[in-house]
């Protein structure tokens, strides 16, 4: 047997059809209960939505092209900039990673079948569709302009589709919960025999991170919504000061599940990029424990800073000072994996394929993205930079730059294992570099507007700041060149025959031993583990390793 | 390299500059390092250990705590400096002292309106004298608002049904611009305004004589003003109503009999009379209650009120 993997009953490798062909038909896949082909569902709708998402922000961007009137009015310029971050971050960023490509991978890397409760699974998608058409339903409502923070009193007294879009916000919370249930238990009961939490990939210590917030705080927004609903409808008075309510009540409840929920978008990016760098330094990873121990230190600790958005929101002199004093904490996890990730490349034998491409565009811009952070987490700098664009800028560096970089990484380094096919990785290199020169093109320069004093939501603006604008606004089409570029190619390679190799790149995880494209049951029989994840010692391996029974 | 922090940040205008700027820059410089740091070693890691071959034998290097211990405490202190530098700056922007002036500042959809100590109001345009304390006093009427001022490096919500504050010394005479931080709706970008911050003689003459918005108003609406802001309105109706005194509608030119039985035409003196010495002429069935305005009240704005009582029929 090739890679040190034992199968229980194995000897019949490549017979069966893979699980793309077999069943065959719409039916079978709306019905399907095979993660990997709720995976790609989920992966195409996260991908269209990204699509819509995008065309919004090309939208916002020009209309900022001049400081007065563009394209649209002011109204619909505040529709549009709600539908965009609502859609990025309820439809494409939180599920981006753990429910497309988590999907897709986890039980492989785990060496299971499926995942614990598939039933549960195909659910989940069906509620994330539900949600998905709620939100898109809101613009025959009128649509919604009050930002996706959803701020009272605002929201409770504009008009327009709120309710619907905070209820489609509610059923989207289901849908992240049932994800993260089914991970946890996957994680726990079908880890391959042998393979102990410490022989886990890291991708899956990212999921289980992730997946302990998404079922301890989404309820909490399912919650606060819901009262959001009661007060617009029924007139009960929670937020509204007009009905005896706190408005900054609001703002607590929503940050404490919107913080955590950063980073149900950022620990799945690092999880992404814990296997990545790895296989392509073929070198095993440095600090696995500290890598794995921080994903769930940034994930408990991620519980306990929400008021930093809140500074200037009138919260007293020492919880200010408490909720700066844990935010850096987190800065500490979140600089170790950086570290870690720069070591391990250390001495490595480094290949510069495509997904080590957007690796390495990840690891540069969370360096930003992150010590940005630090800015906002400390207390006089924050009072001037909240709610200006250098906000923005930092959290579509994390967001958007280290998020959908490490999901396009993913997406690099498993399509062959998906479909079996190769994309030209020579466009895939050249777009790396261009998603890169347009991202920052597009927000550096609103670091430099916020620390200037532009605030953000902004229709209007004064002329001073236009020259700033103009440039992250060419930079906005110049980051969407790259990402047409890589649509174009990810779809072209759908005309290569199926030959991708079962370990393209080399790597040591489990799904790399079974063929690509899968069979419906991923493995032919029960795969043994023999080594660990990122074990690039030849073979014989040294004495030391686990040997393991059959 | 102040051309740096000149380029990153507006000019700076009040006592609290110092201290976010220097913490501000400190930062910059931190992440400017860390970017090419980090960068730096992905390179160098990159072009010295490029593959050559498929068979090229890495390391088996699982940890080094001693190394792992430096990147994490040094990280460590670097931040807990941040926090204390950044903790400092805010204790200091946090407690006004006790000899502020108090400006109270309304936020409402799309336009701020401040109130003065001797009960002068203004629209959108803030009047402070230069180098002394100013303390405001933010609340909202409808939704929240945010107050910005860049170049004070100072913001605070202004909330509905609450009180917070934002004080500062401005050090410079000149305009600032203000800007709605939190976003409010349709206006939101609109919602600016401005804070001029006079030498002691300007701000003498706006205390004086009212601001330009009111200098340039005409008379009648300035009455209204006044009657609406300065507590008239309290006691006095429009609408014939009797209140704690009687209401102005249709006095003028009227004759009324003072508590000591003397006959009175309401005319420009008899007003400016009622206003500066109340009680030297109480009206009959009236308590004499009202207080004297002497002092309280401009000129212009006595005018003002004669113009707008004339007109009420
Ligand atoms: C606390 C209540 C109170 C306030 C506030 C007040 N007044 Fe009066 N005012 C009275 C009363 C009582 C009288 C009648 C007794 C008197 O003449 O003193 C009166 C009388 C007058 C009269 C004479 C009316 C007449 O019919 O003869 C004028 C003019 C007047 N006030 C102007 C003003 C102006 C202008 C202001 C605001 C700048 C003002 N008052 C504020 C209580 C008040
Ligand atoms: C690494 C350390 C990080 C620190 C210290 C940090 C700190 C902060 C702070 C203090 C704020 C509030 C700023 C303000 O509103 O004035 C903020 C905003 C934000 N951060 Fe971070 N952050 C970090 C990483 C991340 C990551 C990894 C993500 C997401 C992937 C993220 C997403 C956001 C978002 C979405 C906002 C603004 C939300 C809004 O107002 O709409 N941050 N960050
Ligand atoms: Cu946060
Ligand atoms: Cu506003």
């Amino acid at each position: 047997m090739s890679e040190g993997v034992l199968y229980a009953g194995a000897g019949h490798a490549g017979r069966h059809a893979d699980y793309l062909e077999e069943p065959k038909g719409l039916w079978s896949w709306l019905t399907t209960v095979d993660h990997k082909r709720i995976g790609l569902m989920y992966m195409w709708s996260v991908l269209f939505f990204f699509l819509v998402g995008g065309i919004f922000a090309l939208l916002i961007r020009l209309e900022l092209l001049t400081p007065k009137q563009t394209i649209m009015d002011a109204e619909t310029y505040n529709r549009v900039f709600t539908l965009h971050g609502a859609i990025m971050t309820f439809l494409v960023i939180i599920p981006a990673i753990p429910a497309a490509l988590g999907n897709f991978a986890l039980p492989l890397l785990l060496g299971a079948k499926d995942v614990a409760f598939p039933r549960l699974n195909l659910t989940s998608l069906y509620v994330y569709w539900i949600g998905a058409a709620m939100a898109v339903a809101t613009l025959a409502l009128g649509g919604v302009d009050t930002g996706w923070t959803f701020y009272t009193p605002y929201s409770t007294t504009t008009g327009g589709g709120v309710t619907l879009m905070v209820l489609a916000a509610f059923v989207l919370g289901f849908s992240s919960i049932f994800t993260g249930v089914n991970f946890i238990a996957t994680i726990h009961k079908l880890r391959a025999p042998g393979m102990g939490w410490f022989e886990m990939p890291l991708f899956c210590w990212g999921m289980y991170a992730t997946a302990l917030i998404q079922i301890l705080a989404t309820p909490v927004l399912g919650i606060t919504l819901l009262l959001i609903v009661m007060e617009r409808v029924l007139g009960v008075g929670i937020f509204d000061p007009q009905l005896g309510g706190d408005p900054v009540l609001f703002q607590h409840f929503f940050w404490f599940y919107s913080h955590p929920a950063v980073y149900i978008m950022i620990l799945p990016a690092m999880a992404v990029i814990s296997e990545v760098i790895p296989t392509f330094s073929k070198k095993t990873i440095f600090g696995y424990k500290a890598i794995a121990f921080s994903s769930v230190a940034i994930a408990l600790l991620g519980f306990l800073v929400w008021a930093h958005h809140m500074f200037v929101a009138g919260i007293s002199l020492f919880a200010g000072a408490i909720f700066s004093f844990l935010t850096f904490f987190i800065a500490i996890p979140s600089a170790i994996k950086v570290f870690n990730w720069i070591a391990t490349m250390w001495r490595g034998s480094i290949s510069l394929e495509a997904p080590m491409l957007f690796a390495i565009s990840f690891l540069l811009i969370f360096t930003i993205g992150g010590l940005t952070g630090l800015f906002l987490a400390a207390l006089s700098t924050d009072v001037h930079l909240h709610d200006t664009y250098f906000v923005v800028s930092h959290f579509h560096y994390v967001m958007a730059g280290s998020n959908l970089i490490a999901f396009l990484a993913g997406i690099h380094y498993w399509w062959p294992k998906m479909y079996g096919r190769m994309y030209n990785t020579k466009l895939a290199a050249i777009s790396s570099a261009i998603i890169f020169i347009g991202f920052n093109m597009t927000f550096l320069p609103q670091f430099v507007l916020g620390s200037r004093g532009m605030p953000r939501r902004y229709f209007n603006y004064l002329p001073q700041f236009q020259d700033l604008h103009v440039a992250s606004t060419v930079g906005s089409w110049v980051l969407a060149a790259g990402l047409f570029l890589t649509a174009a190619y990810l779809l072209a390679s759908f005309r290569q025959p199926k030959g991708a190799p079962a370990n393209p790149w080399g790597g040591r995880t489990l799904e790399w031993e079974t063929a690509s494209p899968p069979t419906a049951h991923n493995f032919e029989g029960q795969p043994v583990l023999q080594h660990g994840p990122y074990d690039y010692r030849p073979e014989p391996a040294p004495v030391g390793v686990k040997e393991l029974a059959h | 390299m102040n051309w740096f922090r000149d380029f990153l940040l507006p000019p700076g205008a009040s006592t609290h500059v110092g201290e976010m700027d220097g913490l501000f820059m400190f930062i910059t410089w931190l992440t400017v390092f860390f970017f090419f740091f980090n960068g730096g070693l992905i390179f160098y890691a990159v072009r010295r250990w490029r593959r050559r071959s498929a068979k090229e034998v890495t390391p088996h290097i699982t940890h080094d705590t001693r190394l792992e211990l430096v990147w994490s405490l040094i990280p460590l202190a670097v931040v807990m400096l941040i926090f204390l530098w950044g903790f400092k700056g805010y204790v200091k922007a946090w407690v006004a002292p006790n000899d502020a002036m108090e400006i109270l500042a309304t936020g409402k959809k799309w336009v701020w309106e401040f109130e003065y100590p001797d009960g002068t109001r203004t629209l959108n345009d803030l009047h402070v004298p230069v180098n002394r304390p100013v303390k405001l006093v933010l609340t909202s009427e409808d939704v929240i608002h945010s107050f910005f001022i860049p170049e004070f490096r100072l913001k605070r919500d202004a909330i509905p049904g609450r009180y917070t504050e934002l004080w500062f010394t401005a050090t410079e005479p000149g305009i600032k611009q203000v800007y709605c931080t939190e976003y409010c709706g349709k206006g939101h970008s609109d919602m600016l305004a401005r804070i001029f911050v006079d030498t002691p003689e300007q701000y003498e003459t706006f205390l004086r004589e009212g601001d330009e918005q009111v200098r340039k108003m005409p008379l009648k609406e300035l009455g209204r003003l006044v009657w609406e802001n300065k507590g008239c309105a309290t006691c006095h109706s429009l609408d014939g109503t009797r209140g704690q005194g009687p209401s102005w509608k249709g006095i003028w030119n009227q004759t009324h009999r003072g508590a000591d039985g003397g006959e009175h035409r309401v005319n420009a003196d008899y007003i400016r009379q009622s206003i500066l010495t109340p009680q030297a002429v109480v009206v009959q069935g009236f308590e004499p209650i009202m207080p004297t305005y002497q002092g309280l009240l401009r000129e212009r704005e006595i005018l003002g009120l004669i113009e707008f009582i004339k007109e009420l029929q």
